[in-house]
């Protein structure tokens, strides 16, 4: 039960290539579409919160005067924290309207400044001394492990990239559409063993944004409201290396554990489901670590088919960061879908979504943040 | 082919490259809960006392995980691995396996592995690991040509 509401909801007029727009751009962009979303404009907004960007910058460039601010950057889940941040906030009565932007230049790289880790940090000295190359070299080191404690195999950890595809192939704003096989994964080039490209996240160009109020607020607003019914956060790690088990996710299980508790869920709830996938285990460790399976079985689930259309836990709707997009922070896309399919206006709409959980992931099994949206409010 | 990119030490990791150079693996134990931990800090992880020792480790330790990079670096010929050791003290280190083929078969998850230093300048060694028996090169119960072995 938090009593807040999302009451604008938009992505960027256009997702994939967008080299005639700077990331900053970006942001604004997706801003204005959930203002025109929402019905108001920057004069209605007093709440903002950024990741990316320090929020001074965006908040400015958007003409806003907020009295309620949150930058946390914690990657690719910051929104997810976001929205648990202006809950609290708006609960508080520190504002009474919040934004949330992200925009990001992931392919075309215009106005984006570089991540190479200050050689003094921890990444510095424990890490890029030993040829990481980003996230690819990174996030995927911890499931050898994880395929010989629990047997998954390569056939099911590319079964991941082959059941997304297929939602993709639902979604015409979608950048990868053409449906595939086990054998066009393991044909596709290999990046770094056992993950071939199809088993990687995309690298898009992209923005979303989210207006929140207070859930009596919310009739005033012209879309039916998306109510938020529990909400969780953590961090764990600031390198892979030191994720405290390479086979589960404490960050997952605590966000995810917190937000079912506030929702007062139990799983069997959960009509729909997001997991950020940046690389193709991503929704194995996360139906594990929020419970949806039991340890070393969430590879079989999604072969059988329960996270596939016509599923019975339809997961990543929107083809997710492996064929959707993926611009870096990839957490604002999955609120998104989380958003469009509680409204009943996604591509790949699944019937009857009444409760909608999702789950970020941020720098490589870094952090984590966790939304439960609902058609109703909690009674 | 270009130099890796180096750690640059703080004031609390300085004793980790310290003993680098001079070719000691050097950890931190809490002496109030005996917690053995990494990377360094001049405090315990686990229970916060700042009563903490250092103390050589023995430089043993097993293949946890890994993957073989294919992505060009500056520095490196790829493919390489890119690894994480299980020291036998406990704490969990990114490293390099070297004095082995860099390809699946070659490279078991849970094979024995000991330290051996790499100097980089007058500052910085780095801690690579080698096998402690050279395992068996060729077909192991491990990835098929279909999943394109590298």
């Amino acid at each position: 039960m938090t009593g807040v509401a999302i009451v604008g909801a938009a992505e960027t007029t256009r997702l994939g290539v967008i080299p005639d727009m700077s990331e900053l751009q970006l942001h604004a962009d997706a801003a204005l579409n959930a203002m025109a979303d929402a019905g108001i404009n920057a004069r209605g907004i007093d709440g903002f919160a950024t990741a990316g960007f320090r929020p001074t910058e965006v908040a400015q460039y958007l003409g806003l005067k907020p009295r309620w601010v949150d930058g946390t950057a914690v990657g690719g889940c910051s929104f997810m924290v976001h929205v648990r941040h202006a809950v609290a906030a708006i609960l508080a009565g520190h504002c009474e309207t919040v934004l949330i932007t992200h925009g990001e230049s992931g392919k075309s790289r215009v106005g984006k400044s570089g991540f190479a880790p200050a050689p003094a940090s921890f990444a510095g000295q424990f890490e890029a001394p030993y040829g990481v190359v980003g996230p690819p070299t990174m996030f995927t080191v911890p499931v050898l492990r994880y395929m010989k404690d629990y047997g998954l195999t390569h056939e099911q950890l590319a079964m991941v990239a082959v059941v997304q595809r297929q939602w993709a192939h639902r979604n015409p704003r979608a950048f990868m559409r053409d449906l595939i096989t086990v054998d066009d994964v393991f044909n596709s080039r290999i990046i770094a063993w056992p993950f071939h490209l199809l088993e990687c996240c995309l690298v898009t160009d992209g923005g979303g944004a989210l207006i929140l109020t207070a859930a009596d607020r919310a009739r005033d607003f012209p879309k039916k409201p998306v109510h938020i019914l529990g909400t969780g956060e953590s961090s764990e790690t600031p390198i892979i290396s030191q994720m405290e088990s390479l086979t589960s996710s404490r960050a997952f299980r605590v966000a995810g554990g917190d937000a079912m508790r506030e929702a007062g869920i139990s799983h069997t709830d959960v009509d729909h489901l997001m997991i950020y996938d940046a690389f193709a285990h991503l929704p194995i460790y996360g139906l594990e670590d929020l419970g949806f399976c039991k340890k070393g079985e969430a590879g079989a689930f999604i072969v059988e088919g329960n996270t596939a259309p016509g599923g019975r836990l339809p997961t990543n709707t929107n083809g997710g960061g492996l064929s959707y997009m993926h611009s870096g922070m990839y957490g604002m896309y999955a609120l998104q879908e989380s958003v469009r399919q509680i409204r009943g206006e996604a591509a790949a709409q699944v019937a009857n979504v009444e409760v909608a959980l999702c789950l970020g992931v941020g720098g490589m099994f870094g952090a984590s943040g966790c939304v439960v949206l609902a058609t109703e409010p909690a009674t | 082919m270009a130099s890796r990119p180096l750690p640059q030490p703080t004031p609390e990791t300085q004793h980790f490259w310290d003993g680098a150079r001079c070719g000691e693996l050097r950890l931190q134990r809490c002496q109030d809960c005996l917690t053995t931990y990494f990377p360094p800090r001049p405090f315990c992880p686990e229970c916060s006392s700042r009563n903490v020792t250092l103390f050589k480790a023995s430089g043993r330790g097993t293949l946890e995980s890994y993957v073989i990079n294919h992505r060009p670096h500056p520095a490196w010929t790829e493919p390489y691995a890119i690894a994480l050791v299980r020291l036998e003290e406990g704490p969990r280190l990114m490293s390099n396996i070297v004095d082995c083929p860099q390809t699946p078969e070659a490279l078991i998850l849970d094979m024995p592995l000991e330290v051996v230093w790499h100097r980089q300048n007058d500052q910085i060694t780095l801690p690579l690991f080698k096998p402690t028996v050279r395992p068996a090169v060729g077909p192991v119960a491990s990835p098929a040509a279909n999943r394109g072995a590298p």
